[in-house]
């Protein structure tokens, strides 16, 4: 598809790195699916849905922060919705989340909640002035707050909050977050990874499956269009936590 | 074992899809074309196990380049506009994803790219693939590509610049934009290629109407996929009915009845690039649909090949 204009809604500052932008039109995604967002004249990056018809960006480049200089009534292109999205299973679900990688989730949580599942949520920011949608997650069922700094919540990695859930009792988890800390979450429960289903990170270009950016070893898996959601058992077999490729295709490392 | 034993007998009696192209022998026709799928050696290794003939990587350079800010594709009526730029780690850093796709069985075929006859001579003696895919024709990317490959004395001292350093077979890939790409193809065979590719994308543009902007980042780029077939049969044609050496059919390919239709223009082989955007099961398909159509036909490979010269 060619992009489609929106007009973007509104526009609502979580914390002063990261804003919500709902759009306009009827993309109707699935949690877990993303769109690629054309900044006119900047750049065209992927997004995952924080809502029915939200995305909510960390700026951190070119693209992004040029995104922070758009309001309400300024348009961009969009493609999308992409990508498969999560997938609900059972009913009763934990979701573990890092930084704005807690969008989705929250997204996932509302339609899970909607559809009769139990929800709880493990939820880590770097600081307190960067925790966004606390009250979405606490909305949703028990939300457990990590801060690396100790500001609010529970002292360290998102992982520190781990011991607070028997993931034993839970039909699935999703994952979602900077890839170190995804990585350590699936390396400290690799005899639930058969029911964790995570959001990874690639860099993407076409987002059609054709042009090889996103791809992933040992198996080539297309990111983009096999993904952004891949099953846990799937990634502790990858290059997931290794490495992973940036803009030329060189192997970089997957902080961040 | 009911079902193993009639697929045995299915295999036995299929015509061999097997042929010998430009100085590869290729268990089949079909090629995982340059720039599709080509950035890892794992995504190259699936092409082949999917059942690709032979896999072309992505185009590879002297230095890493990052390509083109976004949108890099547009999907428009009956074919793909794209405009990536040739992004690529290096040659150098390629070698080992060159190393997987090996593991994938079939030949693996390094496209390369340079602005001069003596940095492709450098990057093609640099590499070990089983054959070379001298990109003269990208349609997009400053100083590279069709920018030397429009110029017939340029395409010839390219392709004899790599064939004096290389060892194995050297394609040479043609641009469709020009006024007569014969011209080109025969530049190429003075060279020494071993055969031509044809055709890289046609050079074109879409433009957002909301806003004005060009949609591609680059604001040209390549048009592929149906829209370019009927395009890439005739360049095929004029190529095979005035060469010696042997054209690789590209553009459009999707199904077996189009590489049926190439192979009868004069193509030894087929690749197929944007077609890619339905899955790696592509490759199964065409092979099967080509199979059945020789059976049905009691015909080969060999007897289609060039049938359209024939015909006229
Ligand atoms: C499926 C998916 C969903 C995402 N969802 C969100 C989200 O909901 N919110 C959010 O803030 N961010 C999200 N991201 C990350 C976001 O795409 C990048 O932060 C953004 O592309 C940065 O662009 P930039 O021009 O501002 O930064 P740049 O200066 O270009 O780069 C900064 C960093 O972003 C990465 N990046 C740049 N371009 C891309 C690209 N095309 N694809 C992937 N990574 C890229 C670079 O590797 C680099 O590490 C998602 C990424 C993916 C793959
Ligand atoms: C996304 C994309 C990337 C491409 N990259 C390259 C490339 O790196 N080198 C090259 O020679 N051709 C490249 N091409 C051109 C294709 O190899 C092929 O010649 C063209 O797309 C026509 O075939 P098709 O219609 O089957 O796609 C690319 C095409 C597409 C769509
Ligand atoms: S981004 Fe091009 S194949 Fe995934």
């Amino acid at each position: 598809m060619r992009p489609i204009n929106s007009v973007i809604q509104e526009v609502r500052s979580e914390t002063p790195q990261i804003r919500t932008f709902r759009l306009e039109g009827d993309l109707d995604p699935a949690p877990g699916q993303y769109v690629m967002v054309w900044v006119r004249g900047v750049d065209e990056v992927p997004m995952s849905f924080s809502g029915p018809d939200t995305i909510t960006v960390h700026a951190v480049g070119e693209a992004t922060q040029a995104l922070f200089q758009l309001g309400a009534g300024s348009s961009i292109g969009l493609r999308g919705p992409l990508g498969n999205g999560f997938v609900l299973r059972g009913d009763r679900v934990l979701l573990i989340g890092g930084g704005v990688g807690t969008a989705p989730l929250a997204f996932l949580g509302e339609q899970a909640r909607a559809a009769g599942a139990a929800v709880d949520s493990l939820i880590g920011f770097r600081s307190s002035g960067d925790v966004i949608f606390q009250s979405r997650f606490e909305g949703l069922g028990r939300a457990v707050l990590t801060t690396d700094d100790g500001s609010a919540g529970i002292a360290g990695r998102v992982s520190a909050g781990l011991s607070e859930f028997d993931l034993k009792g839970y039909s699935q988890v999703y994952l979602c977050g900077p890839e170190l800390m995804m990585w350590d979450i699936i390396s400290r429960t690799r005899e639930h990874a058969s029911k964790i289903q995570a959001s990874v990170n690639r860099y993407f270009k076409c987002a059609i499956g054709v042009c090889g950016s996103c791809c992933m070893d040992p198996d080539g898996i297309r990111a983009c269009v096999e993904g952004p959601v891949i099953m846990a058992d799937r990634l502790l077999e990858s290059e997931f936590g290794r490495y992973r490729r940036g803009a030329a295709g060189s192997r970089g490392s997957c902080r961040g | 074992m009911l079902i193993l034993l009639s697929l045995f007998s299915i295999c036995s009696i299929m015509p061999s899809l097997s042929v010998h192209a430009g100085g590869l022998d290729l268990k089949n026709p079909v090629i995982l074309a340059a720039g599709i799928l080509g950035t890892t050696g794992a995504s190259l290794r699936r092409a082949a196990q999917e059942g690709a003939g032979a896999v072309v990587t992505k185009s590879l350079g002297s230095a890493p380049r990052e390509g083109h800010h976004g949108p890099t594709v547009v999907q428009v009526d009956c074919g793909l506009l794209n405009a990536m730029g040739l992004p690529n780690p290096s040659y150098r850093e390629f070698q080992q994803e060159i190393d997987t796709a090996k593991e994938g069985g079939v030949p693996v075929i390094a496209s390369i790219f340079g602005s001069s006859p003596e940095e492709f001579g450098r990057i093609a003696s640099g590499l070990q693939a089983d054959a070379l895919e001298l990109n003269l024709s990208c349609p997009h990317a400053e100083k590279y590509g069709a920018e030397l490959g429009r110029y017939p004395d340029l395409v010839e001292a390219v392709t004899g610049a790599v064939k004096a350093r290389a060892h194995v077979p050297v394609w040479v890939k043609l641009t469709p934009n020009t006024a007569d790409i014969v011209e080109l193809g025969l530049a190429a065979q003075r060279g020494g290629a071993d055969a031509v590719v044809a055709i890289n994308t046609l050079k074109a543009m879409a433009i957002d109407i909301e806003s004005g902007y060009p949609i591609l980042g680059n604001r040209f780029g390549g048009l592929s996929g149906p829209a370019v077939k009927p395009v890439a049969v005739r360049c095929v044609y004029e190529l095979a009915s005035a060469l010696e050496i042997a054209v690789i059919g590209v553009g459009g390919v999707s199904r077996w009845e189009d590489a049926a239709e190439m192979i009868m223009a004069g193509a030894s082989a087929v690749q197929v690039g944007t077609a890619m955007t339905k899955g790696y099961g592509v490759f199964g398909e065409i092979n099967e649909g080509l199979s059945r159509y020789l059976e049905r036909k009691s015909l080969n490979l060999e007897d289609i090949k060039g049938l359209s010269a024939r015909r006229s």
